[in-house]
């Protein structure tokens, strides 16, 4: 994953609640087994349909309750490959806002009132690390988990960073602890 | 301390701080590809295969294909092949089509007793809320998480909020979970929970069977909710015992699957109070699952909502669902219904449906489908008739699988069809592209099919 320190550029806006996965990316390209290649099927009924627009620019605004549904990250893989690098919304579904921060897009959280300043300013400067959106309107703060931005901001593996403590997940399993469910091989 | 059901669970399972160990991780063929992948690229083997449980279901068709090599498309051919070679070589147990153990994931996890109270369960599904319904802490997750599980068997996880929606008195008669639940979303909106571990409690929902809490804690997901949860109690050890999964010692483990329970002094973050014997039958109007209303009303006016997102939002809702204002929910005729989905695909599920359509037959001007949730379901429903009774009534009685619910497969809604369906998304195109989906009871899909259209199912006779 590409780390992420500036992010800058104009900005592309989905003024609509609720635009769940099954829009982000619809069904029959979750067929597919490959990881990359998902931003020509991005809002594939949408953009054919003439429902929106969007520019393939840096940064996407968006609405409330952005990603909501199925937990597809082919959705985070589309949004990547047509080339954003952050969304900024209301707020965002649980697993969707997750599975971004495994792929270097980023997520932002701002009131709905800043993401309309942020849209109708039509270019903005992210700075990660100073947690702030700026645009002609105004400088917003943001706030993210620390431990989430520094994976973000040095593009670790999540993996990797995990099994370095691999010691700890070592003593948890030889406590029992981890035996608690039923064995799936002898079923 | 007095402690909720959610912070025994999550206590108990802390490896390090925000890393979490996973009991069971279930696979399925859409979401694990990449993530196989992913391990084969950096040499990495799966940590507990004796924790993880496969079965192909989003892609496969209904018709009784009977090996994966024989589905007719070949994308969906492909994927639950390459689901199949993945198993295989990293020594996970796998119930692929040929095998009687087949089904919808969620269904197969409770039915083989491998979903238990006190269990941490996730899987690359966003259904997997489902298994809380045992007082287990389940959810789903993403592809690179699912990579990331097999590789550790933990997760990194903040700790969510907790969140007890208590439900006084009981459901009228005909009113079901599946109402309660929807009618929860349209109270809460469909972020309503973002951000909490939900534990569903109060006399309503002591009174549910296994299958009806499974009903609740599945649709979790579409209220925003991180998990949904339901203390367990006699109801749910009862569906446990005797099962594949269960373990050796069963009272032992029953004793302190009951001990999980939200201790009586607990607190939670947040509380909410709804009155069971004020919900009505429910039927989802719009395009998510929050824009729904009681069967007795009628397509609500955008302009009446609230700011003018929401006007926007129902008014896009309306027009693609070719709905207009003012139109009592009873007068929207249907062309299709569909029975199934981890939502409601039980054997109990098929049980309410088929005592409604006993004896009658479905509006000749419809398509009926019924889908039980795994082959395991399928024979119980056939030992007990309930196929007679649907095929005699004219619906197409099929294979286990997801189905119509999300249109992976063959079985899809065509453009503009209209369908009262017993699933858990009415997203635009989530059933087909440019179908138009109505979430509603199994009851109230088996009355509709009768009809025609949508009744009211408790003064339906």
């Amino acid at each position: 994953m590409e780390a992420i320190d500036r992010i800058e550029g104009e900005v592309a806006v989905l003024d609509r609640a609720d635009v769940d996965t099954d829009q982000i990316m619809p069904k029959q390209f979750l067929k597919r087994v490959e990881r990359t290649g998902y931003g020509e099927f991005l809002f594939y009924d949408w953009f054919k349909d003439g429902e929106i627009e969007l520019e393939a620019h840096p940064i996407l605004v968006a609405g409330r309750n952005f990603g909501s549904g199925s937990s597809r990250e082919h959705a985070v893989w589309g949004l990547y490959d047509y080339g954003f690098r952050a969304i900024i919304a209301p707020s965002f579904s649980d697993i969707f806002y997750s599975n971004c921060t495994k792929n270097g897009l980023l997520p932002i959280i701002l009131d709905e009132e800043k993401c309309k300043l942020v849209a109708s300013s039509g270019r903005a400067v992210i700075e990660l690390d100073d947690e702030t959106v700026t645009c002609e309107e105004g400088v917003f703060t943001f706030e993210i988990d620390e431990e989430i931005k520094h994976r973000l901001s040095n593009g670790l593996d999540d993996v990797a960073h995990t099994l370095q403590r691999v010691e700890r997940i070592d003593s948890f399993e030889a406590t029992g602890a981890a035996n608690r469910g039923p064995d799936t091989l002898a079923l | 301390m007095p402690k909720t059901l959610f912070e025994k669970i999550w206590e108990s399972h802390e490896v390090d701080a925000d890393l979490i160990y996973i009991d069971l991780h279930l696979v399925h063929e859409v979401t694990s590809p990449q993530a196989f992948d992913g391990l084969r690229l950096a040499g990495r083997g799966v940590r507990r295969p004796d924790r993880t449980l496969a079965t192909a279901d989003h892609n496969v068709p209904t018709d009784g294909t009977p090996t994966a090599a024989m589905i007719a498309d070949h994308l969906s051919r492909e994927q639950v092949e390459a689901l199949e070679r993945n198993c295989e070589e990293f020594g996970i147990p796998l119930y692929s089509l040929g095998s009687d153990r087949r089904g919808i994931v969620h269904v197969i996890g409770p039915e083989l007793g491998v979903t238990q109270p006190g269990m941490t369960i996730v899987c690359g599904d966003s259904h997997t809320s489902t298994h809380g319904a045992f007082g287990a802490l389940a959810f789903g997750i993403g592809t690179s998480e699912v990579e990331h599980v097999l590789a550790t068997q933990t997760l990194v996880q903040r700790r969510p909020q907790t969140l007890r929606i208590d439900y006084s008195g009981t459901l009228s008669s005909g009113v079901t979970a599946k109402d309660l639940i929807l009618a929860t979303i349209g109270r809460l909106g469909t972020s309503g929970m973002q951000g909490y571990a939900v534990e569903f409690a109060g006399e309503a929902i002591r009174g549910l069977s296994m299958e009806n809490r499974m009903t609740i804690c599945n649709m979790t997901i579409e209220g925003g909710g991180k998990a949904g949860m339901i203390s367990p109690d006699e109801i749910t050890v009862e569906f446990v015992r005797g099962r594949p999964g269960a373990p050796e010692d069963f009272d032992a483990a029953a004793t302190e699957w009951l001990g999980m329970a939200t201790d009586e002094a607990a607190s939670f973050d947040r509380e909410e109070v709804i009155e069971a014997p004020d919900i009505a039958p429910m039927v989802t109007w719009g395009t998510t699952p929050g824009m729904v209303a009681e069967v007795t009303s009628a397509v609500p006016d955008p302009a009446l909502f609230d700011s003018p997102a929401d006007q926007e939002a129902a008014a896009r809702a309306l027009a693609y669902m070719d709905l207009k204002a003012g139109t009592p929910l009873t007068e929207v005729s249907l062309d299709r219904v569909f029975i199934g989905s981890c939502t409601n695909s039980r054997i109990s599920d098929l049980r309410e449906a088929a005592a409604v359509v006993e004896g009658r037959k479905i509006a000749p001007t419809l398509k009926g489908m019924v889908v039980p949730g795994s082959q395991q379901v399928k024979v119980e429903a056939e030992e007990e008739g309930l196929d007679e009774i649907f095929r005699s009534a004219g619906f197409e009685w099929r294979e286990s699988g997801c189905s119509a619910c999300l249109g992976m497969n063959p079985d899809i809604l065509q453009p503009g069809e209209r369908c009262a369906s017993t699933s858990n998304r009415n997203f635009e195109g989530r059933q087909g592209r440019l179908g138009r989906t109505h979430l509603v009871s199994p009851s109230m899909a088996a009355a509709a099919a009768v009809e025609g259209t949508f009744v009211d199912i408790r003064d339906w006779s």
